[in-house]
């Protein structure tokens, strides 16, 4: 059986577009500042970590299907386009089948907010312009269009946890050749709905939006590289599982602890909403990055970007392996585990 | 693990079908759907789950939902709040259940399609939100429930089960996608049974989204018809239990049918219009032929997606007189959209549903609304009732965005 292999990562967050400006931001460690959100009927807004304007601004963005759009698909096209990298050609030409997965929890709220107002205000006048790009696979489809790939594309809806099981529909894909290589995109978007909503379960939280994206390949475990070594079971909040249930299952799924190895957590590391995840790492004696502390809670980008930077410091050879930590929100406790494998011989 | 799969058998399993629950406008449960489907009656009628005075368009097809769920294991404040569209999931997933005769077990996956979610939840919150912008009583359930997974969750709940849970939401394909993804973790021996389905309940949103499309009919939805004006919206679940061929075996399940092909392609021409020759639709089919090693002329009958619609129709009927090739003149084609609307994420799996009934019980659903059918269809498009030997079905659905897939069900004798 071959095995499956990051070949490479795409970001856009609050730090800026691109995983250069992701990885100088986690290596500050100072959380990003935050915006004020205005809020309709209140006085005080909310805040969040917004997605800078990109200087300049990327040609990308003059394909005819990203005019009008949400922006979480300019950010799931632009982090696509840059894991995807060189291989674009081979897509466009017909000569690579991308299999193309978009995870999100919100989907395109910006659009869906402005389409209900309009509705709640009169349904005869409601815009023919906004209802397209409230539908869950508006950004799938606008990616698909953007890359040029007609293989298997869709859109998986979660808690955060779905960026992983994305992955692992897409290394399934890959070893059922459904397609020749996969893009897995966590993607959100900021809205004063969103924030407001996260306001009323932790307060502590900063809104923030953007995509990540990792790009898989088949391949030969002699070439080496950053290989995707295990996903976990998606272990769900049902049937009486706790939190800490749910996080006990999913380690037991992970190789013992190893004072070398990385773990990205989705807690932060200060607050009562990750507490659970926490103590479910106490006995961690590597090192460890709490994406959110410095980028917010961008809900599925987020646990995307905990996979970007796990796959960038083993890309760059900073570290040899990475775990990576998700506790949902609302669904699941998932964990992902890469590893850098050594080139032995020509494949 | 999710990933890497536990050994792959050497070739893939067959899957099959040993329960299957639906609910559609037509009624709840297999006999009140397949009475119905099989004499094509219509069950648009005028919306009353909202107010539509200002929209262009008033019908819909309604669901009547019961008065109490099937005894469950949902606490009654867990069944308090399930939205429209989490009874109806249940209610879908309950009839397969007591079909198949199954028992929980810790571990077993579930795949869900749809559109909305919980989306009249969501209208309601941000209609609080806006109009009562500090009145936060409601909202955090709101939240947590409009989401789909939580209706998945509510499934696990009921049954007793930790899933995982999966949620495809590839629009009009999401019911179709999820069964086809569980038929493929399926026979590469990712589990040895799985709960897989679609469902989708009206809303306004929605419904002011197609209205504003102006992709409603203000007549009749008539697929595949001359006049053809447009789509009429439903709402409805149907779930799928599904078994590798040696699991069912082992247990002695009595089998409803079995799924031998899945195929998917993505077209990119427009968000919201198909390629006008339906070649994504056309590469569907023939994907599913390809995995299930089936010919065209092998397949009895197709249920063609068939919204209504003048540009999904005209493309899809292109597609279908390319694949069928010779023998397209000899194929049965409907749409059971003329009788229970379109029911969006539901759509693909119901549909799948008709199939199995079709199967089971040799005969083809006819579209009652037609009466001319478009030269284009150089297949049969049928508009009576008929008894036929039924071995091979093909259903077709696609979504916006792109998404098309195609699922082939063989009879089992």
């Amino acid at each position: 059986m071959s095995r499956i292999f990051v070949r490479g990562v795409g970001a856009v967050s609050p730090a800026g577009w691109g995983v250069s400006s992701l990885r100088s931001a986690l290596e500050r460690r100072h959380p990003l500042p935050a915006q004020p959100l205005p809020r309709p009927g209140r006085v005080q807004p909310h805040w969040a970590r917004a997605v800078p304007q990109p200087q300049p601004r990327p040609d990308f963005l003059r394909h005819a299907r990203l005019r009008r759009c949400s922006p979480i698909t300019h950010y799931a096209v632009a982090a696509a386009l840059e894991a995807i990298g060189d291989d674009l050609a081979s897509v466009q030409e017909g000569c690579l089948r991308l299999g193309i997965l978009v995870c999100t929890m919100a989907g395109c709220v910006n659009y869906s907010r402005r389409f209900w107002e309009e509705t709640l205000r009169d349904p005869a006048t409601a815009s023919p312009v906004l209802f397209p790009e409230t539908v869950f696979n508006a950004p799938a489809s606008h990616v698909a269009a953007c890359l040029g790939s007609t293989a298997a594309s869709h859109t998986l809806v979660g808690d955060e946890g779905v960026f992983l099981q994305g992955l692992a529909v897409g290394a399934n894909w890959l070893l059922g050749r459904r397609a020749d290589a996969c893009v897995v995109i966590g993607a959100g978007e900021v809205d004063w709905v969103v924030a407001e909503a996260l306001h009323l379960f932790d307060r502590q939280a900063i809104h923030s939006d953007g995509a990540g994206a990792v790009y898989l390949l088949p391949g030969d475990p002699r070439a080496g590289g950053v290989e995707l070594a295990g996903i976990t079971d998606a272990h769900s909040l049902a049937a009486g599982q706790t939190r800490g249930g749910a996080l006990r299952r999913m380690r037991s799924e992970l190789p013992a602890p190893s004072p070398t190895e990385v773990l990205f957590l989705s807690a932060t590391t200060a607050g009562r909403y990750g507490a659970a995840e926490r103590g479910a790492w106490t006995d961690w004696t590597g090192p460890r990055v709490a994406t959110k502390d410095v980028l917010g809670e961008a809900f599925v980008a987020s646990s995307a970007w905990q996979c970007v930077a796990a796959c960038d410091g083993l890309l760059r050879r900073e570290f040899t392996a990475a775990t990576v930590s998700v506790m949902g929100s609302t669904q699941q406790a998932i964990g992902a585990r890469f590893v850098l494998s050594p080139r032995t011989s020509t494949p | 693990m999710l990933f890497p799969p536990l050994e792959s058998p050497r070739e893939p399993l067959r899957v099959v079908i040993t329960g299957a629950g639906v609910v559609t406008p037509l009624g709840l449960g297999w006999h009140a759907n397949a009475e119905g489907f099989r004499r094509g009656r219509s069950s648009v009628r005028p919306v009353t789950l909202f107010e539509v005075a200002r929209q262009r368009v008033k019908t819909a097809a309604e669901v009547d939902l019961p008065e109490a769920l099937p005894r469950s294991n949902l606490s009654p404040r867990q069944a308090g709040r399930l939205d429209r569209a989490g009874k109806l999931l249940l209610l879908a997933a309950h009839e397969a259940w007591r079909q198949a005769g199954w028992e929980p077990s810790e571990q077993l996956p579930v795949v869900l399609g749809t559109t909305g979610g919980g989306m009249s939840l969501g209208q309601d919150y941000y209609r609080q939100a806006l109009q009562d912008p500090f009145r936060q009583r409601g909202q955090p359930r709101r939240i947590v429930h409009y989401q789909a997974q939580r209706q998945g969750l509510d499934l696990c709940d009921d049954f007793g089960f930790r899933g995982p849970v999966t949620i495809i939401a590839n629009a009009c394909a999401s019911g179709a996608n999820a069964i086809g993804h569980a038929w493929e973790l399926l026979r590469r021996g990712g589990a040895e049974r799985a709960l897989a389905g679609g469902y989708d309940a009206l809303c306004q949103l929605i419904f002011a989204g197609f209205d504003s499309l102006q992709a409603l009919s203000p007549t009749l939805c008539r697929p595949f018809d001359t006049d053809r004006d447009g789509l009429s919206l439903g709402e409805g679940a149907a779930v799928l239990t599904l078994e590798t061929l040696p699991y069912a075996s082992r247990r002695g399940a009595e089998i409803l049918g079995e799924i031998i092909g899945y195929g998917t392609a993505n077209d990119t021409h427009h968000l919201t219009q198909p390629q006008p020759d339906g070649d994504a639709a056309l590469a569907a089919m023939t994907a599913a032929c390809a995995t299930a090693r089936v010919t065209p002329d092998q397949v009895d009958y197709l249920n063609a997606h068939g919204t209504g619609t003048p540009l999904n129709d005209h493309a899809e009927a292109l597609a279908i007189n390319r694949w069928a090739g010779a023998s397209t003149h000899r194929l049965r084609v409907s749409s059971t959209k003329a009788c229970i609307g379109h029911l969006l994420g539901a759509a693909g799996a119901v549909e799948t549903v008709v199939c199995l009934m079709a199967l089971r019980e040799q005969w083809l659903p006819p579209e009652t609304t037609l009466t001319t059918a478009d030269p284009i269809c150089r297949f049969e498009v049928l508009r009576v009732p008929v008894e036929a030997r039924v071995e091979v079905t093909l259903t077709n659905s696609f979504g916006f965005g792109g998404a098309n897939a195609a699922l082939l069900l063989r009879r089992w004798a």
